[in-house]
C-alpha cells in the first residue's frame, strides 16, 4: 500500500477552480500549471498500489503505479499542457473546464488499480470530452456530440456490465490481465474496443473529431483512444485476436484517408491507422511489442498533436481545412509549414524522427513473433501513411496549387506549443534512449543499424516515388480531375474508381446496419409513443372503475397464487 | 435488547415513542384555534422539529438492534396498544420527520404562492394531521392502530390535494379519485386485519406473528394476506394500482407533492414489509408464491412501463410522478427477492429515493412559482435564469438515474448485487437498461432547461428566495453526501432488514 492520491485529482480540483475564476492570468496559469504539477507528481510516485477509497463496502484502489501507467500518465500530462497552451487564446470557460476534467479523467483511468475506478474515470472521459465538440455551437456539432456521447456512454455501460459479471465470477475487482473467454471478459473487451475504434466500431472518431473546435480536436485526439490502448495493453496483452483486428485497422482506413478532402478528417483516419499498429503490438504481446505499443502511443500523441495543431493553425487563420481550398500557404506561414513538415516526417517514420524509433519496435516485434502476413500489412500501412499523412497533408496545405490566400503566421502561443512538440519529435528520433528507459520492459533494441535504416529508407523513397509519379501524371485522387482524356484514361479513372467503389461497398454495408437499427428504433419509439405517450393507453387518466377492476384482478391473482399449490 | 416503557415511565426519554406522534397531533388543532397563518406555520415547523429530534434520538437508541416498546396508557400488550420501535421504523420515522422539517421552511413561500391566504391555517392543520398519520402508521405495533393512523393521513391527504384547485381545478377530481380508491384500499386492509383477528384473536403485530407461526395452512390467514397486500399495495402505488398517483401528484400543491412523494408511499411500503417479513413468516409457501408470481413481475413491469410513460410526459410533475411509480418498482423488486441483502437494498432505496424525489419536486415547485406551471414548454432556458435551482435539479436527476457518486447509485448498486446473489443475471442487465430510460427523461428535462432558447417571458424570471433555495440545496447536498459516505445508511439498512426478518426483535 502506498499512501498517495491519484494525480487525477489535481486536474479535477483545478477544473472546479477554473470554473469560478475570472478570465485572466490566474486562469491561464492554472490551465498550464496543473499538468506540470501533476506530471512532476507522477515522477515522484513510488511503485505500488494505494489511494484506497471506501465506496459501498468496496475498497477502490485509485492509484496503481508501475512503468506502464507512469509512461501513459506522463504523456497525458504533457498532452494536456500542450493542448492548453495551444488553446490559451480561447476564452470559453466551458472548454477550459472540460479540457482539464477530461485530461484528469484520462490520467485517473490510467492509474486506476481496480475496475470500478476505471469505469468511473472511463465515463468521466466521455462526459467531459463531449463539451469540446458541443463548444463549436452549431446544430451539426450538437448532433455529432450527441452521437459521440451515446457511443461513449454505451462503451461505459458495457464496461460496467462486464465489471459486475467479473465481480460475480471471481469476487475481485482487480484490473489485471484477462483472457478472453467468459461473457464478462468479452463485455470488457468490446467496451475497450469501442473506445479504441476497432473496425466497425470506429465511425465515431471520423464523425466527432473533425466536428470539434480547432483546439478541441488537438485535445480530443490525445486521450480517449490512447486510454483504450492502455486499457487493452493492461487487460488483454497477447490476445491473438487483436493482431488481426489491428491489422485490419491499420490497412483499411488508408483508402478513406487517401481520397478524403478535409485534412482534419485525413488526420482522423490516420489516427485510426496508428491505433491499428498499437493494437497489433498488444496482440503480439511480447516484451518488445508491448514496449513498441507504449513508445508508439507516446510518439503518436506527439506527432498527431503537432500535425493537428499545424492544420488547426491554418484553419485558425484561413477558416478552411479542405485540401482543395487550401494550397500555397507555406509562403506566408513558413514557421507553421516547417513544424508541420517535422510532424509529417515523424509520422512517416523517417530515420532521425520519433516515429522511426517507435514504429520499428512494433514491426520488429511482429516479424520476430512470426506473423509475416501481418508484418506485410503493417509495411503497407507505413507506406500508405507516408502517402496521405506524410506528404498529402503538408503538400495540400502549404504547397500545391496556390490558393491565393496570404494569411498571417500562426499566433505565438500556437507556435510555441508546436515548437515544443516538434522538439520532442526530433529529440526522440535522434536520441530515443530516455524514452526507452521509460518503457514497461527492458529494451534490447538498437534502432539505428544499417539494415533498419536502409529498409526504412527504401520503403519511404519508394512511397515518395509513387506519390511523385502520381502527381506528375495527375492521377492523385484528391486533385481536381482534369478534362483532357488521353491514353492514361484507364489509370486515371480506374484507380480512383476502384477505391471509390470499394469504399462505397464497405460504407454501404455499415450504413445498412445503422439504417436498419435506426429504422427499427424509430418504429419502436413511435409504437411506444402510441402506447405510453401522453395520449396513449398507458398514460391516460383512467376512470376509477378501471382501477377497481385492477384491484379485483390483483386480489384474485394473489388469492389464486395463495390457494393453489 | 428490549426496552419497555409506559405512561409511568420516569424520564422524558421513555416517552419519546409517544411524544413523536402526539406533538404534531396536538399542534394540528392549535393551528386552527390560533387562526393566524404565520403562527400556524410556526407551530407546524416546531412540531416537525420536535418530532425530528425525538425520532433522531430513538434512532440512535435502536441503531444497534435494540427495540423500544411503549405501552399506551399503561395497558400491557397484546391487550393494550403497543408502540414498538426497532431500527426499521425508527429509520422511517427519521426519514418522514426529517423530510417534513426540511420541506416546511420551503413551504412558507411556496404555499403563499399557490394557496389563498384564508386557507393557510387549514392547510398547515391538515399537513400536521397527515404528518401525524404517517408517523403513527410507522411507529405503532398494533394492526388496527395502523388502520386508524392510515385513515388520519389519508383523509388529510385528500384535503391537501384538493387545495391544489387554486392553481388547477383538476386537483378536485384527482382528490376525489384518490378518495375513492384510497378508501377501497383502506377497506381491503381492514378486511385483511379482520381476517387475522378472526383467526388469531389478537391485533398486536408481535403477538400475531407468534400465534401465526404454525398456521400456514389456514385459509383465513392466506386470504388476509391477499387483502393486506392489495390494500396496502394501493397506498404504496404498486403498478398497476398506481392510477391515482399521477393525478394526485400533478395537481396537488407543490409542497404536498414533495412531502407525499418522499414519505407517504414509503410508509406504505414499510407496512408491507412489516406484514410480509415480521408478521407473516417469510418462509410460508403461499407468501413465497405471491412474491415470485405477483410482486416480482409487477415490479419489473412497473420499472419499465412507468419509465416509458415518464419519457413521453410533457408536464414535469407528471413525469416525476411516473418516475416515482417506476422507483417503487425497484423497491418492490427488493421485497420480492426476499433476502436480507435485497431487503436492505429496498430500505436504502426508500431513504435515498425519498431525498432525491424531494429535491426534484421542490425544484419543480420553484419553477411553478416562477414560470406559473410545470409544463416543459414554459420552462425553456430556465437553467440560466434560475441557476441554483436548476443545478439542484441536475444533481437530483443524476441521483435518480443512479450515477456513481450520488445516493441513487448506492441503492441501485445494492439492488443489483442482491439480484446477482439470487443468480438472476438477466434481471441485473434489465435493471441497468432501465437506468437508461431514466437517463432519457432526465436528459429531456435538462435539455429544456439548459439548451433551449429562453422565451421572452422567461428572461425576466429571478432566482427563488433563499428560504426555498436552502432546503433544496440541503437535500441536494445530502444526495451527494449519501452517495459518497454510505457507512451510515448501509449499516442502518442492514440492522433494519435484520430486525424485520427477526419479527421486530421477538
Amino acid at each position: 500500500m502506498i499512501d498517495v492520491i491519484s494525480p487525477a485529482f489535481y486536474f479535477l480540483i483545478a477544473s472546479v477552480i477554473v470554473a469560478f475564476l475570472p478570465h485572466g492570468v490566474l486562469r491561464s496559469a492554472l490551465l498550464l500549471g496543473t499538468p506540470i504539477v501533476a506530471g512532476l507528481q507522477i515522477l515522484e510516485l513510488p511503485t505500488g498500489v494505494g489511494g484506497a477509497i471506501e465506496l459501498a463496502g468496496l475498497t477502490l484502489e485509485t492509484v496503481r503505479v508501475d512503468k506502464l501507467s507512469i509512461i501513459f500518465g506522463l504523456i497525458f500530462c504533457f498532452a494536456a499542457f500542450i493542448g492548453n497552451l495551444y488553446a490559451i487564446h480561447v476564452k470559453d470557460r466551458i472548454q477550459q473546464v472540460a479540457a482539464l476534467a477530461y485530461a484528469g479523467s484520462a490520467v485517473g483511468a490510467v492509474f486506476a488499480g481496480d475496475l470500478v475506478t476505471l469505469f468511473l474515470f472511463w465515463e468521466g472521459t466521455a462526459l467531459t470530452s463531449v463539451f469540446l465538440i458541443w463548444a463549436r455551437q452549431t446544430e451539426g456539432a450538437y448532433h455529432t456530440g450527441m452521437r459521440y456521447l451515446i457511443i461513449q456512454i454505451a462503451s461505459g455501460v458495457i464496461l460496467l456490465g462486464g465489471v459486475v459479471m467479473i465481480y460475480r465470477e471471481t469476487g475481485s475487482l482487480a484490473f489485471e490481465a484477462m483472457t478472453l473467454g467468459s461473457l464478462a471478459t468479452w463485455f470488457i473487451f468490446i467496451a475497450f474496443g469501442i473506445k479504441c475504434a476497432f473496425p466497425l466500431l470506429h465511425n465515431w472518431v471520423q464523425d466527432a473529431y473533425p466536428a470539434s473546435t480547432i483546439t478541441g480536436m488537438v485535445i480530443l485526439s490525445s486521450f480517449t483512444t490512447k486510454l483504450a490502448v492502455y486499457a487493452l495493453a493492461r487487460g488483454f496483452p497477447g490476445t491473438e485476436l487483436l493482431i488481426y483486428i489491428g491489422a485490419v485497422m491499420a490497412v483499411f482506413p488508408n483508402f478513406y484517408a487517401v481520397i478524403e478532402n478535409d485534412l482534419r478528417r485525413v488526420l482522423a483516419y490516420s489516427l485510426n491507422i496508428q491505433l491499428g499498429f498499437m493494437v497489433v503490438g498488444i496482440g503480439v504481446g511480447t516484451e518488445l511489442a508491448l514496449n513498441g505499443v507504449a513508445a508508439h502511443a507516446v510518439v503518436h500523441i506527439l506527432y498527431k498533436a503537432l500535425l493537428l495543431m499545424a492544420i488547426g493553425a491554418v484553419m485558425f487563420r484561413t477558416g478552411k481545412s479542405k485540401a482543395t481550398e487550401l494550397g500555397g500557404i507555406g509562403k506566408s506561414m513558413p514557421m507553421t509549414m516547417m513544424l508541420c513538415i517535422i510532424g509529417a516526417m515523424a509520422a512517416s517514420a523517417f530515420p532521425l524522427f520519433s516515429g522511426y524509433a517507435s514504429k520499428s519496435l512494433i514491426t520488429s516485434g511482429t516479424s520476430q513473433a512470426g506473423h509475416a502476413g501481418v508484418w506485410l500489412a503493417l509495411l503497407f500501412a507505413s507506406a500508405a501513411a507516408l502517402y496521405h499523412t506524410g506528404i498529402k497533408v503538408p503538400y495540400a496545405a502549404f504547397f500545391a496549387k496556390d490558393s491565393g490566400m496570404r494569411p498571417r503566421e500562426a499566433p505565438t502561443h500556437m507556435l510555441l506549443a508546436m515548437s515544443m512538440t516538434a522538439f520532442l519529435c526530433i529529440a526522440i528520433g535522434i536520441y530515443p534512449d530516455p524514452l526507452y528507459a521509460l518503457l514497461p520492459n527492458a529494451v534490447d533494441y538498437t534502432p539505428y543499424t544499417m539494415t533498419h535504416v536502409i529498409k526504412q529508407l527504401q520503403l519511404l523513397m519508394f512511397s515518395a516515388l509513387v506519390f511523385v509519379v502520381l502527381m506528375r501524371i495527375g492521377l492523385y485522387p484528391s486533385e481536381i480531375k482534369s478534362v483532357n482524356l488521353d491514353t492514361d484514361v484507364v489509370y486515371r479513372r480506374l484507380l480512383p474508381r476502384m477505391i471509390t467503389r470499394l469504399r462505397n461497398v464497405i460504407s454501404s454495408l455499415f450504413m445498412f446496419g445503422t439504417w436498419f437499427a435506426k429504422g427499427k428504433a424509430k418504429k419502436l419509439v413511435r409504437a411506444l409513443h402510441n402506447s405510453h405517450g401522453p395520449e396513449g393507453r398507458m398514460a391516460r387518466v383512467w376512470p376509477n372503475g378501471a382501477m377497481v377492476m385492477w384491484i379485483a384482478i390483483i386480489l384474485t391473482a394473489t388469492l389464486l397464487v395463495n390457494f393453489v399449490r | 435488547m428490549l426496552h419497555v416503557a409506559g405512561v409511568s415511565g420516569l424520564t422524558i426519554i421513555d416517552q419519546l415513542p409517544m411524544l413523536t406522534i402526539v406533538v404534531p397531533m396536538l399542534a394540528a388543532p392549535l393551528c386552527v384555534l390560533f387562526g393566524n397563518r404565520h403562527i400556524a406555520w410556526l407551530l407546524a415547523f416546531l412540531a416537525s422539529v420536535f418530532s425530528f429530534l425525538f425520532a433522531t434520538h430513538m434512532l440512535l437508541q435502536v441503531m444497534d438492534g435494540d427495540v423500544l416498546s411503549y405501552h399506551m396508557g399503561g395497558w400491557e400488550p397484546p391487550l393494550g396498544i403497543e408502540y414498538r420501535i426497532d431500527a426499521a421504523n425508527a429509520f422511517m420515522l427519521f426519514l418522514i420527520s426529517g423530510i417534513s422539517t426540511i420541506v416546511l421552511p420551503y413551504a412558507r413561500r411556496s404555499v403563499a404562492h399557490e394557496i389563498k391566504k384564508v386557507s393557510h391555517t387549514l392547510f398547515y392543520c391538515c399537513y400536521l394531521l397527515c404528518f401525524t398519520g404517517l408517523l403513527g402508521v410507522v411507529a405503532t405495533g398494533d394492526a388496527f392502530n395502523i388502520f386508524v393512523f392510515l385513515e388520519i393521513s389519508s383523509l388529510s391527504t385528500y384535503v391537501l390535494i384538493a387545495m391544489g384547485a387554486e392553481r388547477d381545478r383538476r386537483a378536485l377530481t384527482s382528490a376525489y379519485d384518490y378518495l375513492i380508491l384510497g378508501t377501497i384500499g383502506a377497506t381491503f386492509f381492514v378486511i385483511g386485519i379482520g381476517f387475522l383477528y378472526m383467526a388469531t384473536g389478537t391485533l398486536n403485530l408481535a403477538d400475531l406473528s407468534v400465534r401465526m407461526a404454525n398456521m400456514e395452512g389456514n385459509r383465513t390467514i392466506q386470504a388476509a394476506f391477499a387483502f393486506i397486500i392489495v390494500g396496502m399495495g394501493l397506498k404504496a402505488a404498486i403498478y398497476p394500482l398506481h392510477l391515482w398517483l399521477p393525478g394526485a401528484y400533478t395537481y396537488a400543491p407543490s409542497v404536498v407533492t414533495t412531502f407525499l412523494a418522499a414519505t407517504a408511499t414509503k410508509a406504505a411500503i414499510y407496512v408491507l414489509m412489516r406484514f410480509m417479513f415480521s408478521v407473516y413468516q417469510p418462509d410460508f409457501v403461499f407468501e413465497l408464491h405471491t412474491l415470485t408470481w405477483i410482486i416480482m413481475p409487477l415490479a419489473i413491469l412497473a420499472i419499465f412501463a412507468a419509465s416509458l410513460i415518464a419519457i413521453f410526459q410533457t408536464d414535469l410533475k407528471r413525469l416525476l410522478a411516473y418516475s416515482s411509480v417506476a422507483q417503487i418498482g425497484y423497491m418492490m423488486l427488493g421485497i420480492g427477492l426476499a433476502s436480507k441483502s435485497s431487503l436492505s437494498a429496498t430500505i436504502v432505496h426508500l431513504f435515498n429515493h425519498g431525498i432525491t424525489k424531494a429535491v426534484l419536486f421542490m425544484v419543480v415547485g420553484a419553477y411553478v412559482m416562477r414560470a406559473g406551471s410545470s409544463f416543459a414548454n414554459n420552462l425553456n432556458g430556465l437553467g440560466k435564469q434560475l441557476p441554483w435551482t436548476s443545478a439542484a435539479f441536475v444533481i437530483g436527476g443524476l441521483s435518480l438515474i443512479g450515477v456513481p457518486g450520488t445516493a441513487g447509485f448506492i441503492s441501485k448498486w445494492m439492488l443489483i448485487q442482491s439480484v446477482l446473489e439470487a443468480d438472476l443475471w438477466w434481471l441485473a442487465i434489465m435493471l441497468v437498461i432501465s437506468s437508461l430510460l431514466a437517463v432519457i427523461y432526465i436528459w429531456k428535462t435538462v435539455e429544456v432547461l439548459y439548451l433551449k432558447e429562453p422565451d421572452v417571458s422567461t428572461l425576466a424570471m429571478k432566482e427563488v428566495p433563499l428560504s426555498m433555495l436552502l432546503p433544496i440545496w440541503i437535500l441536494a447536498i445530502a444526495c451527494i453526501y449519501f452517495g459518497l459516505n454510505t457507512e451510515w445508511t448501509l449499516s442502518m439498512a442492514d440492522v433494519a432488514a435484520e430486525g424485520l426478518l427477526n419479527g421486530g426483535g421477538k
